[in-house]
């Protein structure tokens, strides 16, 4: 095994060891990275020279002992959290040249840990897709099938960590964006519970929605990142103050005697019959492992859709007001007036999806339809809350596929946004609800497309979350398999 | 026809907090451009709002000082619109749910009291500001004051004469003074006001349409921007014509106001609740505290000068309009004991000295202390009223005490009996003629003789004692 295949906690065996260094295991990575990164496309900056620099500090700090829970650890940064002084684009034309002059709080964390940061990864174009199609930058490939997406909006998130180009990677999820692709390309991706991680730094789609989480190899990464990201964060209002535990406790923990949720609306038509059966296992698996499954509703989940795709959008309307050409960002060479400016500005500046999510969400915003929009929808949001906290009376978590579908063919849905927006119907629910989400890969298809399973928990409740994951993973005897690039 | 005018006012108050409302930049006024800023305030994406409690306190304090319900819960709103000034593309205000409502001041019209009903208070921040290059097409963006924050306080429609609407606004001109949160500058707009106004047929019930008036500067241009207003309101609808809804603005130098859009043109805000900040939760606990910190409040203090110190309503008023002015009062009295005496110095000269200038009494020369000791100094006889009159004018341009001034100018005031009646002995010698008419009936020649008096000591003597010695020598 080269070092760049390997998991967190099993580098950090080796480091405390001796057996490798940091500067190793950073050129490791970036040696992958040469090989594939032009197939894949899972960045839109690498950061090689930054790299190197910390690794050979963190090889430093090694030699004292100093060892924190990330030293020499290779990281991937999905390209909307903002990094100081390195550009930050979202995914966009319009932000393509803006340099931001702080750390997100995460960045912060991630950095003190001891980790390194290989480069900013590829995504849709302000988190708004399920493809990382609609970046500025080109879209990522799937490692498993480079014709097929990674899945969105943090794909390059995703494939970086598929494809060994990191050791594991952050994402953000506002409705889907760490678990959709992680289940697309097999990988671990977890979204933390709404205001769990600092959202200081994350450029903001839609920021009662919006949460940062880890893609990671297994479920002990998962937890070893958890360790680090989770936490109050004074400059974020939304920010809560609980206890944070070490996740890592919870790793290979028993689940005998759980109650497994498994909500009849989640297994309907129209799965693909390949994610049906994987699924299926999944939940033979948990019972293995001493889970008892309960069969519960999650009786407003038909609208969950359609509650996110006017909340999501009208925040985003909002958020996005201020990429107007004037303080940074790109601006139009060709303006008249003022108002020419902005409209060339932003017509220039925003691909197709972005001005459609605007435009929806300016609509559901406007003076006469923000009752029958922005406000039922914030009305039907607390119902679909309350499905949950009834769901979870009678039961510990809850288990459902990550996506109706595998991995779809580039561009097979660009031209049908419904047909897109779908791929989201399972992740969405917890974004809503602010509940904590993890996808855990649960096998193939026949044509050899990774599959996941996802489990969702109560607030605060990571810690279940990733009980059960390993418990899954530990049990599940799943063959182990990598991308053949 | 006869015509009842209708307004109401929508006033801005820039608070007083050392930070802005949602980030730690300074609020302080001017400053090299983009200098009280950071990523927060720039609206640089990924950045977050975390409020600012201070001004919530100072929100409080001006619900309670104008009798507003706080309300337990309110929350922050964003309102959206394109415009330079404003980094974020919404400003953070309060719409659904604002700080406080249901509140009221009183006005005296004609003698009575009359309440003004407070619809509400909300807090916001403000936006920065443009300035436009003179001679090139250019304009820069200065974002030093957005952020700074902001209350909002707006009337019930209840003000019913352009007199009316600007004793309204320097009531909550003085409160706001008075509480400390705002310090009340026009001119610098930490202090502004939006006006609507509407005329109706006299009795009639229904409101007419409202024309909403802005760019009024100060106290006076308000009123003077809603006399025109009424009366061009007035015109149309005595010729004939329909009022239009739209947004005017005050033209000072022409004395007009110009439409600058009507209600198609206005902007849809598409209000909706700030996901970035969480509702704000205000227990009777704390609103108990905040009205514990309220300082006295102008018409409390009127009351209890009247009272205490007896003097009139209207120099009361005068003294209290203005917090440190009363304080500096106060001060004067304490010091001199004299109440009466101490507000008419105060009244009377200083505040002449001051207004000639424009200055404030906070940088007046004339200490509290040193008016006090002057107005001692009359008491016991040692100056007269009228060489104060000379010595406080003195202080005012020299900032110097009494006594110093008394000493350089040797202005004692000759109270010596014995020095007196020598001075007086002479004079009558020195005018036979002028004696035996007065003393054949010519009282008015008395003051002829003192009139002399004063000339030979330089006015220093003590009028009453040369009165009284005057009067005993001539009788003979």
């Amino acid at each position: 095994m080269e070092l760049n295949q390997l998991t967190i906690h099993e580098l950090q065996e080796k480091i405390k060891n001796g057996q490798t260094s940091a500067t190793q295991i950073v050129e490791s990575v970036f040696s992958r990275i040469g090989v594939v990164e032009e197939r894949v496309h899972s960045y839109i900056r690498l950061m090689k020279d930054q790299a190197l620099s910390a690794a050979k500090k963190a090889d430093e700090d090694i030699k004292i002992g100093a060892i924190k829970p990330l030293t020499g650890i290779p990281l991937a940064l999905k390209d909307i959290v903002c990094t100081k002084g390195i550009p930050t684009t979202c995914g966009s034309h319009i932000l393509h040249n803006f340099v931001p002059p702080y750390d997100a709080t995460v960045v912060e964390k991630l950095r003190d840990a001891g980790a390194v940061f290989v480069g900013k990864a590829n995504m849709d174009e302000f988190a708004m897709g399920s493809s990382t199609e609609t970046s500025w930058f080109g879209v990522t490939r799937n490692p498993w099938d480079l014709e097929r997406i990674p899945g969105g909006s943090s794909g390059g998130s995703a494939t970086a960590v598929a494809a060994d180009e990191c050791i594991a990677s952050i994402g953000s999820d506002t409705g889907g964006s760490i678990r959709q692709p992680a289940a697309l390309c097999g990988v671990v991706g977890l979204k933390p519970t709404y205001g769990r991680v600092s959202r200081f730094g994350l450029i903001a789609f839609a920021s009662s929605l919006d949460q940062i989480g880890p893609f990671t190899k297994d479920v002990e990464d998962c937890a070893i990142m958890m360790n680090v990201l989770a936490g109050y964060d004074p400059r974020e209002s939304t920010s809560v103050q609980a206890e944070v535990p070490d996740y890592r406790q919870f790793v290979g923990k028993d689940i005998t005697g759980w109650k497994i949720g498994i909500p009849k609306e989640y297994f309907i038509e129209g799965i693909d019959p390949e994610v049906a059966a994987s699924v299926k296992k999944a939940i033979a698996v948990i019972e293995k492992c001493g889970g008892q499954c309960v069969d519960i509703s999650l009786p407003h989940t038909e609208y969950c859709l359609a509650v996110y795709y006017i909340i999501a959008p009208a925040e985003a309307s909002s958020n996005l007001a201020r990429y107007d050409g004037v303080k940074y960002g790109l601006r139009t060479s060709e303006a008249r007036d003022l108002l020419d400016m902005y409209k060339k500005t932003r017509t220039q500046g925003f691909g197709n999806e972005v001005k459609r999510r605007i435009m929806i969400g300016t609509y559901a915003l406007s003076s006469g339809y923000y009752d029958a929009y922005y406000k039922k929808a914030s009305q039907v949001r607390a119902l679909i809350k309350q499905d949950f906290a009834e769901a979870f009376k009678k039961c510990d978590v809850i288990l459902t596929p990550t996506t109706p579908t595998p991995a779809f063919k580039i561009g097979e849905k660009m031209d049908n946004p419904l047909q897109m927006y779908l791929s989201d119907l399972f992740t969405i629910s917890s974004n809503l609800a602010g509940i904590p989400g993890i996808s855990v890969p649960c096998g193939f298809t026949a044509a050899g497309l990774p599959v996941g399973v996802q489990f969702l928990a109560g607030h605060f409740e990571e810690g279940k979350l990733i009980q059960i994951a390993s418990a899954y993973e530990k049990n599940a005897n799943l063959a182990k398999r990598r991308p053949q690039l | 026809m006869e015509f009842e005018t209708v307004i109401g006012l929508e006033v801005h108050a820039q608070l007083l907090t050392d930070t802005k409302i949602f980030c730690n930049c300074s609020t302080k006024f001017g400053g090299t451009p983009n200098s009280h800023a950071c990523p927060v305030c720039l609206g640089m994406p990924g950045v977050l709002p975390v409020l600012n409690k201070k001004v919530v306190e100072y929100g409080m304090k001006m619900s309670l000082a104008t009798n507003c319900t706080i309300n337990k819960s309110c929350s922050f709103a964003r309102k959206n619109y394109f415009y330079p000034d404003l980094p974020k593309g919404y400003q953070i205000s309060q719409y659904a749910y604002p700080l406080s409502e249901h509140g009221y001041v009183f006005l005296e019209v004609d003698g009575a009291q009359k309440k003004i009903g407070i619809t509400r208070i909300h807090m916001e921040e403000d936006a920065g500001k443009l300035l436009h290059d003179e001679h090139n097409p250019v304009s820069y963006v200065d974002l030093n004051r957005a952020g700074v924050p902001l209350i909002e306080i707006v009337s019930e429609p209840d003000m019913r004469t352009p007199t009316e609407a600007a004793d309204y606004l320097k009531r909550l001109h003085e409160i706001l003074v008075y509480l400390e949160i705002c310090d009340g500058n026009m001119e610098e707009g930490s202090f502004r006001c939006d006006a609507n106004v509407s005329i109706r047929p006299k009795g009639q019930e229904e409101f007419g349409t409202r024309a909403e008036l802005k760019n009024m500067n100060s106290f006076r241009n308000v009123q003077r921007a809603l006399e025109y207003e009424v009366k061009r309101q007035q015109y149309i609808v005595e010729n004939g014509g329909k009022i239009v809804q739209e947004t005017r603005l005050w033209d000072d130098a022409q004395g007009v106001t110009n439409s600058m859009r009507s209600k198609e043109e206005a902007h849809d805000y598409r209000y909706f609740p700030d996901p970035d900040l969480v509702p704000i939760i205000v227990d009777d606990a704390w609103i108990e505290v905040m009205r514990k910190e309220l300082p006295e409040l102008p018409m409390a203090k009127r009351e209890r000068f009247v009272k205490d110190y007896q003097i009139p309503a209207y120099d009361a008023g005068v003294l209290t309009a203005d917090k440190a002015l009363s304080n500096y009062y106060e001060e004067v009295v304490r010091l001199c004991a004299s109440p009466k005496a101490a507000s008419n110095w105060v009244m009377g000269d200083v505040l002449r000295f001051l207004n000639e200038e424009r200055r404030d009494i906070r940088n007046c020369p004339v200490t509290a202390a040193s008016l006090a000791e002057m107005i001692r100094l009359i008491e016991d006889g040692t100056i007269s009223g009228k060489m104060a009159k000379d010595i406080v004018e003195e202080m005012y341009k020299t900032g110097s005490a009494p006594k110093t001034i008394i000493a350089e100018k040797g202005m004692v005031q000759i109270t010596d009996e014995g020095a007196l009646l020598k001075t007086i002995s002479a004079i009558i010698d020195a005018n036979p003629n002028q004696l035996q008419d007065y003393r054949g009936g010519k009282d008015k020649l008395f003051g002829f003789f003192v009139g002399q008096v004063m000339k030979a000591t330089q006015g220093k003597a003590n009028p009453q004692i040369v009165n009284e010695l005057l009067k005993k020598m001539l009788a003979g």
